[in-house]
């Protein structure tokens, strides 16, 4: 149990995967003018990432990996290298049938995330995610807890963004820096800020 | 011809892909702590992009646009995975620095975005170049930002000694903040800077206009 609550602790703060390692900065720096859209898109993010991580857990671990395909008496194949392209078609079916099902019995919530939910195909957060899971090699309990974890990062980091960006509008800036320039340095502040964490050991 | 100079030298600072469509930026900043990764990276990144433009563009007329999305990214993680496996075979060490964010190529906004603003609508040679130049503008920053990291913060560039470090015997004491992630930050938000200072067309207009105060106006318009 100790062990997956520290893993969820670093997948949020120590490596958040927004300001470590840069995931879903196009959406993060794009979407992240208002608090409450930048909220429903880390709540959309959040939802995607939870249900994608276990399920391309689960792909790579029964079908794609060394030796995997043993259950079907076929030994010795590896398809490994096609993780990629079935992390990626994974995700775009995933975001269209929670679409769909959204449409359906959620109304509501489908309004609130509806423009976000096409985008999230390709917010690297949520690839980057599944690679990393891979990468780390999770099982599948772990990979319950990372997607959580990661998604929840994300959203906090995009909401503070948010945040900060709205109380930004209102300073003096030099002309060259306004906008784009102004907001990178204040993400670099930030993941200055979320790097206080890295001293923590679990 | 001025066309396809135009076309491949536009995107290097008149249109970056980073500085001013934002497209990219995901992976761009997390390989560029040192130069040779970033180098890799960028060769890698402008090879995809010239060829998925290219093979986009020569099926452009055959597909249907309500899948375009899913062709668009097959072709695309497909090129990845050769790039990957190139990669793997015979720069090892380099791509496992890389770790995922070869993979993360699929998703990169510029391969993306070029191919649906352009490819989708112009031939395939014309692509083929749009391709090449926006990776180009693409390797420009990550090679500006991996120089002033790597020189700052190891005091070498390709592995090279430049700066001889305190810990050698020499004068050099690294900064150790400029092989953190927050640097690449700042880096990119002074090249901006300095690109909109140079080209004042860039600016972005104020969402709010600080009050004057001999004046008395502003406010929100």
């Amino acid at each position: 149990m100790e062990a997956y609550i520290s893993l969820f602790i670093k997948a949020v703060f120590i490596e958040n995967l927004a300001l470590a390692f840069f995931l879903g900065m196009c959406t993060f720096l794009a979407v992240s003018k208002k608090i409450s859209t930048a909220m429903g898109l880390g709540i959309a993010v959040m939802v995607v990432q939870v249900i994608t991580v276990p399920v391309n857990n689960l792909i790579y671990h029964t079908l794609l990996k060394e030796d995997a395909l043993s259950w079907m008496g076929i030994t010795g194949v590896d398809l490994s290298f096609l993780a990629l392209l079935s992390c990626i078609g994974m995700i775009a079916a995933l975001v269209q049938i929670l679409e769909m099902i959204l449409d359906k019995f959620f109304p509501a919530l489908y309004h609130a995330l509806g423009v976000f939910l096409p985008l999230i195909t390709v917010n690297c957060a949520i690839l980057g995610g599944s690679l990393f899971m891979i990468e780390r090699d999770y099982d599948f309990t772990q990979s319950v807890v990372y997607g959580i974890g990661s998604g929840f990062g994300w959203m906090l980091a995009i909401t503070v963004m948010a945040g900060v960006r709205e109380k930004l509008k209102y300073s003096d800036i030099p002309k060259g820096l306004e906008g784009l320039g102004i907001t990178f340095i204040s993400a670099g502040l930030m993941s200055l800020g979320f790097m206080a964490f890295s001293g923590i050991q679990l | 011809m001025t066309d396809t100079k135009k076309v491949l030298t536009d995107p290097l600072v008149n249109n970056n892909p980073i500085t001013l469509q934002v497209l990219g930026i995901c992976s761009a900043l997390a390989v560029t702590s040192q130069m040779s990764t970033s180098l890799i990276m960028a060769i890698a990144l402008t090879a995809v992009t010239a060829c998925s433009s290219a093979a986009i563009s020569a099926i452009r007329n055959h597909i249907p646009s309500s899948i375009r999305i899913i062709v668009q990214m097959t072709i695309i993680a497909s090129l990845v995975i050769i790039v990957d496996q190139i990669l793997k075979a015979f720069v090892y060490d380099v791509s496992k620095q890389l770790s995922v964010f070869v993979g993360l190529i699929i998703t990169n906004c510029i391969v993306m975005g070029r191919a649906e603003a352009y490819a989708m609508k112009n031939p395939p040679m014309a692509s083929f170049i749009d391709g090449i130049g926006n990776g180009l503008g693409y390797s420009l920053i990550l090679v500006i930002v991996a120089f002033f990291r790597e020189l700052f913060g190891s005091g070498k560039l390709l592995g090279i000694d430049i700066f001889p470090l305190v810990k050698d015997g020499g004068w050099y004491d690294p900064n150790g903040m400029m092989l953190l992630p927050p640097s690449a930050f700042f880096i990119i938000g002074f090249i901006i800077w300095v690109f909109r200072q140079w080209k004042p067309e860039q600016n972005e207009a104020a969402d709010f206009k600080i009050m004057d105060i001999a004046h008395g106006e502003g406010g929100h318009h």
